[in-house]
């Protein structure tokens, strides 16, 4: 198990590593470099050489990684001069509204999710299970900005049921405090992730159905129930688990849509009010903290599942 | 005759009969072609492509904004109604289509050709540089492709070209990790072995051996990368990022649409979107169909 979770946590490590190499190219990439992300694009060569003297961009480009690492290391993402904030209180203030709308729409999604998979192995290849299978390609096929507009049109132009924009606010309490401006925006993310973790749970299930266990079970003499619940369930669960901790970016992205339709102050919003206005120490400090969080979310994946299934644990284990 | 029964992903059980003596090729046609939405996606897709590339030598489409006709809604003219720059919905759609399309084919192309190279060459060394190869990958796995796109996106005022390789660029990496595991995996079978041990050089079980049965997977999984490309490429343009008009596809056109939500101008909303969920569809169905029809050890369920 320890080796298990040091290969783990080096390969995890040399990725964190590599995603800053990575964001700091990028940063490099910008045509005129840091200098033009801050200066602006209309900034003279004089004012962008200047600029690079005073914060040591004339530096080799490895001192200037050292010197990014440097302050990486000590919470400092950047600086952006369009808010005229640090990048780290820019995040600071959206992030906790971003994981109230994803953590909302998955612990939705898991609750239908997971009983809908069973269903759906359960009563294999009847209408039921065609039924819920057709709509489940549907939705993970229908792009989130499209699920959203139709929400939308239905509920809050047609029949006005739920507000159309989500609720504004700048704390996560005025937020809170408006929850019928929450359930458009929860549904469009919910209703795309029941359509992928269903699909993962009724094949989960389906393959744990076939296995042996099951027919020792049976013959054991236990009653379908109790081999569902008791056996298959429990097995069927553990990939489930990887998946949540393997689908964190896509739920950033997922959310980075949804927020831009309902203009949900959250960290995808921002994101892309960022992308537009060209704030680019923003664009790139949300990116690199996106990336950590992402490794770290396949590492705490891996990690339970190790803990769950020793099978992982005394195996090969090798990537 | 020899019974094969096949299970498509959606359509149940079917039992279909193959005569002897027919190639690999040949045979996974057949089941291709047996299956229901296999066919679906494949009439979808060619109905697709008629309809944006045929079809505007039959219908006018527009290339001058018409101020006179702005937001109008469907009529006898307009089958779509008019968006808000009056141009025609209808003929907008098709030049949408061709945009999305083009893109989508080209950008997964260019993936899939990068992404099987870099995961060849990483499975078939191994070791360190398979190591560095594969963290890189994770790396680059870990930001959110939309993210980086937006990112790219707000440098370079996109043109064709570019979206064409700024797509391409998120998309080759799960190409590259399932070619890497397949190469992994197909070099030690036994009967890659069983070659060596009668003598066959590695020119032979390269292409005699590994390519044909790594061929399914770059094929099914292209036709996921079109799927993909098209979805990335409709959200870029409705983010606002896409081509610059008059260019536009079916995310840019919702993206216009999107304005007028609040005063139901729903067939601004309804075609676009529709045509993306149904291609995007099409192309999911060909993928699992073509997994089916390629996967051999699947057949014999």
């Amino acid at each position: 198990m320890t080796s298990y979770l040091l290969r783990r946590l080096s390969h995890a490590v040399i990725v964190v590593f590599l995603v800053t190499i990575f964001v700091f190219l990028l940063l490099h990439l910008l045509p005129g470099g840091p200098a033009r992300a801050v200066l602006g694009q209309r900034a003279t060569p004089r004012s962008i050489a200047l600029f690079n003297q005073q914060n040591g961009l004339n530096k080799p480009i490895y001192i200037q990684y050292m010197v990014y690492l440097d302050h990486l290391l000590h919470g400092n993402l950047g600086f952006s001069y369009k808010l005229n904030e640090p990048v780290t209180t820019v995040l600071a203030q959206y992030v906790p509204k971003s994981i109230l709308l994803v953590g909302t729409a998955y612990l939705l999604a898991l609750i239908i999710a997971i009983p809908l998979g069973i269903f759906q192995s359960i009563r294999r290849n009847t209408i039921a299970d065609y039924f819920f299978t057709a709509g489940s390609f549907i939705f993970y096929s229908m792009p989130a900005f499209w699920l959203g507009l139709l929400l939308i049109l239905y509920f809050a132009v047609n029949i006005h049921l739920f507000p159309a924009e989500a609720p504004q606010g700048a704390t996560l309490g005025q937020i809170i405090s408006n929850p019928a401006g929450l359930v458009l925006p929860v549904i469009t993310i919910a209703l795309i992730t029941v359509a992928l973790f269903s699909r993962y749970m009724r094949s989960s299930m389906m393959e744990n159905l076939t296995q042996d266990y099951v027919r020792t079970a049976k013959a054991k003499g236990l009653n379908s129930r109790q081999i569902l619940f008791g056996h298959v369930l429990r097995n069927a669960l553990i990939p489930i688990i990887t998946l949540i901790g393997l689908s964190l970016p896509t739920i950033f992205q997922g959310a980075l849509i949804t927020e831009s339709v309902f203009n949900y102050p959250g960290v995808g919003f921002e994101f892309i009010s960022a992308a537009i206005g060209q704030d680019y120490p923003v664009l790139l400090g949300f990116t690199l903290m996106i990336g950590i969080a992402s490794v770290v979310g396949s590492l705490l994946a891996d990690i339970l599942y190790a803990v769950v299934d020793p099978r992982v644990r005394y195996g090969k284990g090798t990537k | 005759m020899r019974r094969i029964s096949v299970e498509p992903s959606v359509a149940g059980q079917n039992e279909i009969t193959i005569e002897p003596g027919r190639s690999t090729w040949r045979m996974s046609l057949e089941v291709f072609l047996q299956n229901r939405l296999a066919v679906v996606g494949l009439v979808i897709v060619i109905f697709m492509v008629l309809f944006s590339f045929v079809g505007p030598l039959f219908w006018h489409v527009d290339a001058h904004t018409h101020l006179s006709r702005v937001n109008l809604p469907p009529s006898a003219s307009h089958p779509l109604g008019c968006d808000e720059l009056g141009y025609d919905e209808l003929g907008r759609l098709m030049q949408g289509g061709q945009t999305s399309l083009e893109i989508g084919l080209f950008a997964a192309l260019l993936a899939t050709v990068f992404g099987v190279l870099w995961g060849a060459i990483s499975g078939f060394f191994g070791g360190l540089l398979d190591t560095l190869m594969m963290r890189t990958v994770d790396a680059l796995l870990a930001v959110p492709p939309l993210f980086l796109l937006l990112f790219l996106a707000s440098i370079v005022r996109i043109n064709r070209l570019e979206l064409i390789l700024v797509v391409a660029l998120v998309a080759w990496l799960a190409p590259a990790r399932l070619i890497r595991a397949e190469t992994l995996s197909l070099r030690t079978r036994e009967y890659v072995q069983a070659v060596k041990v009668m003598g066959g050089g590695s020119k032979r079980i390269i292409f005699r051996h590994i390519a044909p049965n790594a061929v399914g997977t770059i094929a099914v999984n292209a036709t996921f990368q079109v799927a993909d490309a098209i979805l990335t490429i409709a959200a870029l343009s409705f983010l606002g990022l896409g081509l610059p008009a008059p260019a536009t596809d079916w995310g840019g056109m919702l993206s216009t649409g999107v304005q007028y939500t609040y005063v139901n101008y729903w067939w601004l909303i309804y075609p676009p979107g529709l045509a993306i969920v149904l291609t995007v569809v099409a192309f999911n169905f060909l993928g699992d169909a073509l997994r089916d029809a390629l996967e051999v050890r699947l057949r014999r369920r």
